[in-house]
């Protein structure tokens, strides 16, 4: 075990935990933003800069501070260290300026991108960012790559954060895209014209953190905070998928399928292409309940983490889940109470 | 005339072949350490060379050997960084070139020090011709014993292969060469881990420049000690500097360090003054990253101490009033250059090198140098001269690897001395968008 300072606060973690998930630990508005990396996946983190803070003591055993601001998604933390990331100055600075670097490229297109309001892009500006930009020149812009029938490619707003090529690596038999190019001509593509075509494709939808790739089969249907979450079930017969899934509810229709994501964004079950694209009537999913929205989540706006007996919620629910909720006390839906 | 240690024989007929290398004491080095000393001592005697890597950073390379870990079991590379691609650095080139088997003779008692088995030398894609040498060099010294199984008959075996990269400035960086050399996509990797731990293929790895490398066989024959006494300070032995620019005798020039910078200028030994009778105006005398000089400070530090080419004297004063030795890139710019031209095409060179990995980098490098460009071409404004300070500060330090200090220091540097200049773009873009204009006013001193 190795205890940190982390903003002041002390926490006990595991050796081996990287500042950025014993800040997690901690919670709240401390927590460093993280564009790039993603726990479930092995290899990603360290590319975007956002969560770079300040190491102002090594260890317990070597106290020197750490000459440059570290990336705290890949360091791992030493007993006795202490990390300044709010409470810093320059690592404040630092932060505007990475989103300010994000930005320029940026088409800044939210009012018509599928993913505002999910979008990590967008809040990490919207907490970081200057409403103004000193970018003058013209902003870098891609062809829409097509790259199958289910998921839009659309390269202008993508920030390089690796995490769908991690996926494909890590999930899915064989890798089909990945990153062209260099420096700011770099782009996620296919090179060949090619189709990404496996079970588990979809994934890389979710771990985008913003709307370079997005479900075709929910394109411009709705704005995600006009859309009720819930988690439901299935039982799939695809090998490694459980079938623990997030619809999002439209009145009674089920726009999307996407899997169950933490606070951070970051999935911890990883869904098929046949739960996620196929799957889209409430009669193919046994519904456990609203699922948890984060109360600073955009989303949050329009639909607020609600009280399990909200009767609001159950207003939208399917007639088939009214009843059943009619049929068993309120509280045990959740699917905790069980 | 100083102690020419690397390029003693360089001019000998035939010195690129085995046999009249080794008539000229070639593979010494390699007989002393397998047959008289342990790999320890060896790494001892580099330690007391005090050797500093010659790639730019100027590590000690003893000290970098004595972090390699050495877990029982686990093989151990040596990588030779020969990926040589910084502006104004070309020294390399010629020294493999010229003698491949020096290279190859420092790589074998370098990696007979190391406990390596297998080693590498990464040379950058567009030195094909040079690879064409060196293949063929350790084809002789396969022939003739001192590659291969049980070298000489001590028991100690070494495989040595050369292995083109595909001409990217980033695969120098040494993480990114070592990706590129296991076949994937030359990105630099985030550190911690270092090489010393995780290297190639996960395996303890050191990489070093050819230059280091090729110290190593004069410091085992000549004694660690015996090194340490050339040169001046913690800037111990010689230095190979590419010069290049205005000057009368641009070349290679192998230098004690602690040369004065006014002698290695102006003295018919080495570069000869500038050329045509011009002025001196300003040198970036590491190679493109590192900050540029004008006159004034290039030949004198802010004290008004002489200048030295060492590691020490040339980075006195910091950033402010100093700049690095870095690779040993001498350019020396006249009277009639450009400075806001010239950072803007150093700031071309690494917008089109950034690997795109990190976003400040990515974006930063390629914004930087569309404000020059617009500087330049006379489309700026007095505010575009703070803007680019202020992204090069953006990138500093931000980075994954030191490509964003590289791309920010020449800017931030130039800017920081010759500010009139890019305001005299500013308010006189019609004169200064002629072609060979340029500003005829005083440097500004920081």
């Amino acid at each position: 075990m190795a205890k940190i300072t982390f903003d002041g606060i002390e926490i006990e973690v595991p050796d081996g935990t990287t500042i950025l998930n014993a800040a997690r630990q901690i919670g709240g508005g401390i927590v460093p933003p993280a564009m790039c990396y993603y726990t479930p996946l092995k290899g990603s983190g360290g590319k975007c800069r956002a969560c770079l803070v300040k190491v102002s003591a090594g260890s317990a055993k070597d106290p020197r501070p750490m000459p440059k601001l570290v990336a705290s998604c890949i360091t791992t933390v030493q007993d006795g260290m202490v990390v300044e990331n709010t409470i810093n100055e320059q690592v404040m600075d630092v932060r505007k300026g990475i989103v300010e670097m994000l930005l320029i490229n940026h088409p800044l297109d939210c009012p018509v991108c599928d993913q505002a309001g999910e979008c990590s892009l967008q809040d990490f500006a919207f907490e970081h960012g200057l409403s103004t930009t000193r970018y003058e020149e013209e902003r870098r812009t891609f062809e829409k790559i097509d790259i199958g029938p289910l998921i839009q490619l659309h390269m202008t707003r993508c920030i390089l954060c690796y995490r769908c090529v991690y996926v494909a690596d890590q999930l899915t038999p064989e890798r089909v895209h990945g990153v062209l190019g260099r420096g700011d001509a770099s782009e996620i593509g296919t090179y060949i014209e090619n189709i990404i075509d496996n079970d588990f494709s979809g994934n890389v939808i979710d771990v985008c953190p913003v709307g370079a790739l997005t479900d075709k089969t929910f394109r411009f249907k709705q704005r995600v905070w006009f859309t009720k979450p819930v988690n439901a079930h299935r039982d799939c017969e695809t090998d490694k998928c459980n079938g623990h899934v997030t619809l999002w509810y439209k009145g009674k229709d089920v726009l999307r399928v996407t899997a169950r994501k933490d606070e951070y964004g970051e999935v911890k079950e990883w869904i098929c292409n046949t739960c996620r694209f196929d799957k889209k009537e409430t009669s193919d999913w046994t519904l456990e309940g609203p699922a948890h929205i984060n109360r600073a989540s955009v989303i949050a706006q329009n639909h607020y983490e609600l009280p399990v007996v909200n009767p609001q919620v159950i207003l939208d629910l399917p007639e088939s889940t009214t009843r059943e909720l009619e049929r068993n006390p309120p509280l045990r839906l959740g699917g905790l109470n069980n | 005339m100083g102690r020419k240690l690397l390029t003693e024989h360089i001019n000998v007929e035939g010195i690129n072949t085995f046999e009249v290398y080794r008539k000229h004491g070639g593979y010494r080095s390699v007989e002393k350490a397998l047959k008289t000393m342990t790999p320890d001592e060896v790494t001892e005697e580099v330690k007391k060379s005090g050797l500093r890597g010659r790639g730019g950073a100027g590590f000690p390379a003893g000290m970098k050997w004595g972090f390699l870990a050495k877990p029982e079991g686990v093989p151990r590379y040596l990588v030779c960084n020969a990926d040589e691609s910084e502006p104004g650095t070309f020294k390399d080139r010629q020294l493999m070139t010229k003698l491949p088997h020096l290279l190859i003779e420092g790589m074998i008692t370098g990696s007979y020090a190391l406990g390596a088995r297998t080693s590498y030398i990464y040379i950058r894609g567009e030195l094909l011709y040079v690879l064409r040498i060196l293949e063929k060099a350790i084809a002789e010294a396969y022939a003739a014993g001192f590659l291969g199984e049980n070298i000489l008959g001590s028991g100690y075996s070494l495989d040595l292969h050369v292995h083109p990269g595909a001409g990217a400035y980033i695969c120098g960086e040494e993480t990114a060469l070592l990706e590129s050399l296991e076949g994937k996509r030359g990105n630099p990797r985030n550190k911690p881990p270092f090489p010393a731990v995780q290297g190639l293929y996960a395996r303890p790895t050191v990489v070093n420049n050819v230059e280091t490398i090729a110290a190593v066989p004069i410091i085992v024959n000549e004694g660690g000690d015996e090194y340490a006494k050339i040169g001046i300070g913690k800037s111990t032995g010689t230095k190979l500097i590419s010069a290049c620019g205005h000057l009368n005798k641009p070349g290679i020039y192998e230098i004690e360090l602690g040369l004065p910078v006014e002698e290695f200028i102006y003295s018919d030994e080495y570069c000869g003054g500038i050329w045509k009778g011009r002025e001196l105006k300003a040198v970036v005398a590491g190679g493109s990253s590192v900050p540029i000089l004008p006159k004034e400070l290039i030949l004198k530090t802010a004290a008004g101490e002489n200048r030295l080419m060492s590691y020490e004297s040339l980075s006195d004063g910091g950033f402010i009033t100093g700049t690095m030795l870095g690779s040993g890139g001498f350019i020396a710019m006249d009277e009639t250059t450009c400075i806001v031209k010239n950072t803007w095409n150093f700031s071309r060179f690494y917008h089109h090198e950034s690997c795109g990995q990190c976003s400040p980098c990515r974006e930063g490098t390629g914004w930087l140098e569309k404000v020059l460009h617009r500087l330049e071409h006379g489309h700026g404004s007095m505010h575009d001269i703070d803007l680019i300070v202020s992204v090069a500060k953006q990138i500093e330090g931000n980075t994954i690897c030191p490509l964003g200090e590289a791309a920010a220091w020449p800017v931030a540097a130039a800017v920081r001395h010759f500010r009139h200049e890019f305001e005299w773009h500013v308010t006189n873009p019609k004169e200064a968008t002629v072609p060979g204009a340029v500003y005829r006013g005083a440097a500004v001193l920081a």
